[in-house]
Parts: structure tokens; C-alpha cells; sequence
């Protein structure tokens, strides 16, 4: 007795399930390890949409969820970290394994293809009833915290195994004191230079870029037009104004490390 | 069309994903190709348990993907500890055991 399959579904199975070979065979075949990860996310969805399909919601989402959500990410994550350009090698390490191993997959897939499609030519879509549609989240439930609570709790020791082992061999152990610290890095970077930084534009004496400093008229006083309306003219963090020769653009003004002038304000 | 369609195909996917093992030579695709082959399985479980019409299948499917998810947690660490001694993401570089 052989049940034949909704119009619907059909029409699923013969859009996504040449998909779902693309993405497998692209994944094989591309040279670039990213566009592997990419052709792989392909066929987590479609495969994604056929456990839907098949009365399994729950595990639909979260085969996109934790598969295509986080499990590819990681790959992504790991391949920018480990560098793009690690593709694979041409060279056989073995001489004709590529050719034995297609030849081997050609054979397998016909002897388990065919073994299956011939064991299961009666199989019964039997269906799930309730268990496949609304009912599917309560029924896996009452089904994880019964009959598979000791699994479940095992579980969760793997997991936590998992974290940890993940955080032990992701660890580099420093020597405290080793690595340098961002102030050492920016004297390093601004006081070997020739040029730290860009040079302000022409005419430029800007020490503070915030809008609630007034500009300063040429008798020192402040200039009331330049303050935007709504703002109440306060006394910002500015560069320390630099004198003598420790003149505007030098290394030691741009960092204030020499000679620091006072931040009264009071300079003007 | 039959639930075997969908059985056939995940023994197709589970071929594509074991060729891929053998074949290619950077750790981290070797990876996804064993992603795959747990796909796959997981299609032909959740087929099962339409067809048998108990929730158990399901189950067992949710199983693996928890256990992939660990699985690929502890994996990635390992190629990128391999990687950062031997700059190498190649399977072909982690010989060190042979000599």
C-alpha cells in the first residue's frame, strides 16, 4: 500500500530538493572555504523548510536557528579569524584518492539509495495528527521531560563541557606585564612619527571640537553669535592651548604629556 | 510521491557530505561536510517519525543537533589552536603524530 504525498508537498520536494543538492554539491566543489560556508547555509534552509513540511515545526526552526543561525556564524567567525585565503591545496597527498573517493561515493549512494527505496516502498505516511501541527511544541515536550529526561539532563553536562573545553583551547596565556598597554601604544605611534596625525586645515585653532565652545574674538573675549541658541556656553575638555615653542602639531602638544598647561579655561 | 523520496534524498546528501570528508584537505570544510552528513540524518529521522507517527524520531533529531552544536564548538577551537602553532588550516599539516 503505497500513500502518495499532497499536491502541495510535491511541489516543495521538486523546488527545494534540487536545491538543497546544489548547495551540497557547490559546498564540495567551491575552492573558497566562505562560499562553502555560504553554499552549506543553502541547504540548512531548505532543509529547514522540509522538516516544516513534515510536521516537524519546531525542529524547522530550530534547525534555522541554531544551525544556519549560530552554528554557520561560527564557521564564518572562524574562518575570518584562521584567514580567507587558507584554501585548499591541489595536491593529492595520496595519488588517486579523489578519484576513489568519487567512484566510493558513486557506489554508496546507489547501494544505500537503492537498499532504502526499495525497503521503504510501503512505508506509510502515516502522519502525526495533532502531534505534527499546533500540537507539535507540547507533544515534544511532554516527550523531552519523561521519556528522554535523563538524556536531557546529559545534555546539559555536554554542553557545559563544550563551553569550557571551547574557552581552554581558545586561551592564550600571557604573561602579565607583556602586552602593552593603549597609552604605551599611542606614545609609541605619535612621539616616533614624523606626521601623528593629520594638520588642521589652514587658519585652524581648534582645541576642542564640542559646539558649546564660543568662538573667541580677536581681543580674547568670547563671541556670543557663535554659540548655537539652546546651548548654555560652559567650559569643555580643550587641548591644553600650547605655548612657546611646544607649538600646535607638535607631538608633545598633541598629547599633552609635557608640560601640561593648565585646564582652567582662564587662558583664553 | 512517497516519503522515500525524501529518504533517498538524505542518503544522497549523506553520500555528497562523506565524498567531501575524503576529498577536501582544509580542516575547516571538512567541518561543514560532517554537518552535513548530521543533516541528513536528521532529514531521515524526522521522515521516519512521520511515517511511524510517534514523536520519538523528532527527539532524537533534537538530540543531534545539540550534540552537533557542542560537537562544532569544540572542533573549531581544536583547527584554530592547530592553526595557530602551525599556521595551517590543512589537514595534510597535522601529521606530528606519525613520526
Amino acid at each position: 500500500m503505497t500513500e502518495t504525498l499532497g499536491g502541495g508537498e510535491t511541489v516543495v520536494f521538486w523546488v527545494l530538493g534540487p536545491i538543497a543538492l546544489a548547495g551540497a554539491l557547490g559546498m564540495v566543489l567551491s575552492r573558497n572555504a566562505i562560499h562553502s560556508a555560504l553554499w552549506l547555509v543553502n541547504t540548512m534552509l531548505a532543509l529547514g523548510v522540509f522538516y516544516v513540511v513534515q510536521e516537524a515545526p519546531f525542529l524547522g526552526a530550530v534547525q534555522i536557528i541554531v544551525y544556519t543561525g549560530a552554528i554557520m556564524i561560527l564557521f564564518l567567525f572562524v574562518l575570518m579569524l584562521v584567514g580567507r585565503d587558507s584554501s585548499d591545496s591541489v595536491v593529492e597527498t595520496l595519488r588517486g584518492q579523489r578519484v576513489a573517493a568519487i567512484l566510493l561515493g558513486f557506489g554508496f549512494a546507489g547501494l544505500v539509495g537503492a537498499g532504502i527505496a526499495e525497503a521503504t516502498r510501503d512505508l506509510p505516511a502515516g502522519g502525526l495528527g495533532d502531534e505534527g501541527g499546533i500540537g507539535n511544541i507540547p507533544a515534544i515536550a511532554e516527550s523531552l521531560f519523561t521519556d528522554y529526561l535523563l538524556a536531557f539532563e546529559v545534555t546539559s553536562a555536554l554542553l557545559i563541557t563544550a563551553a569550557v573545553g571551547a574557552m581552554v583551547l581558545a586561551h592564550i596565556e600571557r604573561e602579565p606585564g607583556s602586552r602593552r598597554t593603549q597609552k604605551e601604544l599611542s606614545r609609541a605611534r605619535f612621539l616616533t612619527s614624523d606626521q601623528p596625525q593629520t594638520h588642521p586645515g589652514p587658519g585652524v585653532f581648534a582645541r576642542a571640537n564640542s559646539v558649546a565652545v564660543p568662538a573667541i574674538l580677536p581681543d580674547g573675549s568670547r563671541s556670543e553669535a557663535s554659540l548655537a541658541t539652546g546651548i548654555e556656553p560652559e567650559d569643555p575638555d580643550e587641548m591644553p592651548r600650547p605655548t612657546g615653542r611646544r607649538q600646535l602639531g607638535s607631538p608633545d602638544a598633541a598629547l599633552g604629556t609635557l608640560d601640561p598647561a593648565p585646564l582652567d579655561g582662564n587662558d583664553r | 510521491m512517497t516519503l522515500t523520496y525524501y529518504l533517498v534524498l538524505a542518503a544522497i546528501l549523506f553520500t555528497i557530505g562523506a565524498v567531501g570528508v575524503l576529498v577536501r584537505r582544509n580542516a575547516i570544510v571538512v567541518f561543514m561536510c560532517v554537518e552535513l552528513m548530521l543533516n541528513s540524518v536528521n532529514l531521515t529521522l524526522v521522515t521516519f517519525a512521520r511515517a511511524t507517527g510517534t514523536i520519538d524520531g523528532q527527539i532524537m533529531a533534537f538530540f543531534v543537533m545539540v550534540v552537533a552544536a557542542a560537537e562544532v564548538v569544540v572542533g573549531l577551537a581544536i583547527i584554530m589552536s592547530i592553526y595557530r602553532t602551525r599556521r595551517s588550516a590543512s589537514v595534510d599539516d597535522a601529521n606530528l603524530l606519525k613520526y
